[in-house]
């Protein structure tokens, strides 16, 4: 649930379907509206704070951050890291690149055929 | 801030069933959910709660109102909804509305019609024909309607079926827009608690085994999985609530995760070689068989 809320506005937020400085529900609105806990809420919006990817005003609410330069360069970091874990373990598995080129192809074509939103931990 | 309640040192005794020293607090605005096995103390918790039992020992605070003293001004506030209330079988949910609405001025007419739509219920039909799905569902709108600040709501989505636990679900998350309304919960299903309590009271053989913030109780809890041969201490550590081992894996529920976990497993000559966390259900089976330490 707390990682549904992540997924939902990280998603939305790089996409630009919500443009920075636009104001997010309040935790109370979007926790009745998911039906997930107040508190689950909470921490999410925390978490996407640290991230860079929203800011709270206190005592308004919270915003999609202004800058979304922080964000992407996190996000830019923990692709980076999973890239250089690939390579270590393609290498164990004896791939060669272009072995390691065609699962990423293969991971692709997966991902896009199921309709979920970007699944992954914030960095 | 007024709590939405308050127990201290609770006991209450029963011939075969004592309820000892129970001390808790639900701050306003909050939803507690109450976990533990049948014959954990659930339902006697929030008997005391509505007055309807009286402690042996110990106070309660209701609202700001102190039980048994206060117990008009304290019930006026609250809304009660368990399995075991009647409802007239002859009568239909539209008369049952009239006499709810003659004791309680702050009925809402807007919101009782709301949810009568929401949970599909026909407002003519005697009770008697109702499938119990439907009862439940009548129970919990005379309940919300009343709009009290403290639901107590004994096992809310027993015995439904997903569609129906889904209206009352969605029902009970409608509550948490206003800021002023707090609820008690107590469900078997750990998922409905897991999705909508901001706190977890977990009770155990008449004892509260823990009671926190949903977040950090579940951040207690991991996984982790490991290769290796079976150190014969592991199970003595304080943080280590079960293990079990197949071959030379090895699986590891701890109950007080930290950061330098992984790497004292790995002195022990373990290979860690997964840590996940844990869902709510897992967590009480294992706090549950590891004889209820959580």
């Amino acid at each position: 649930m707390y990682q549904q809320i992540i997924d939902q506005i990280t998603t939305r937020v790089m996409a630009g379907d919500w443009l920075p400085g636009q104001a997010l529900p309040s935790i109370r609105e979007l926790a009745a509206s998911s039906g997930v806990s107040v508190i689950t809420v909470k921490r999410a919006y925390e978490d996407l704070e640290r991230a860079g990817l929203i800011a709270t005003r206190h005592g308004k609410g919270s915003v999609v951050a202004e800058r979304l330069d922080q964000a992407r360069g996190l996000f830019e970091d923990a692709l980076t890291r999973s890239l250089v874990d690939a390579i270590a373990h393609a290498t164990r598995l004896g791939l060669d690149r272009g072995q390691l080129h065609q699962r990423l192809d293969v991971e692709l074509d997966a991902a896009e055929s199921t309709p979920t939103p970007t699944q992954g931990n914030l960095p | 801030m007024t709590a939405a309640f308050a127990v201290s040192g609770l006991c209450k005794r029963y011939p075969h069933f004592a309820l000892q020293d129970v001390s808790l607090t639900l701050a306003e605005g909050e939803v507690m959910g109450l976990v533990g096995v049948n014959g954990a103390g659930k339902t006697t918790l929030l008997r005391l709660l509505t007055g309807l039992a009286a402690p042996d020992a110990g106070s309660i605070d209701v609202l700001g109102h102190r039980l048994p003293q206060a117990q008009v001004a304290a019930k006026r506030g609250i809304g009660f909804a368990s399995e075991d209330m009647r409802l007239y079988r002859s009568q239909s949910l539209d008369w049952h509305i009239a006499l709810v609405r003659q004791i309680y001025p702050e009925w809402d007419d807007n919101y009782a019609a709301s949810l009568m739509r929401r949970f599909d219920l026909r407002a003519q039909q005697p009770i008697g024909g109702y499938s119990h799905g439907q009862r439940v569902k009548a129970l919990l709108l005379l309940c919300l309607a009343r709009r009290p600040r403290l639901l107590l709501l004994d096992e809310p989505t027993t015995g439904l079926d997903p569609v129906a636990r889904a209206e009352v679900l969605e029902a009970l998350a409608d509550v948490l827009r206003d800021e002023r309304r707090s609820v008690l919960f107590s469900s078997h299903n750990t998922h409905d608690v897991e999705q909508l309590a901001d706190h977890i009271a977990f009770l155990h053989g008449g004892r509260l085994l823990a009671h926190r913030d949903k977040e950090s109780f579940l951040d207690d809890w991991r996984r982790v999985l490991c290769l290796g041969s079976l150190p014969p201490t592991l199970a003595n550590w304080p943080e280590v609530a079960q293990v079990r081992s197949a071959g030379s894996q090895i699986e590891v529920k701890l109950r007080a995760w930290r950061d330098d976990l992984p790497e004292r497993l790995a002195a022990q000559g373990l290979t860690v070689q997964r840590v996940d966390p844990m869902a709510l259900e897992d967590i009480f089976v294992t706090a549950v068989r590891a004889g209820g330490a959580a």
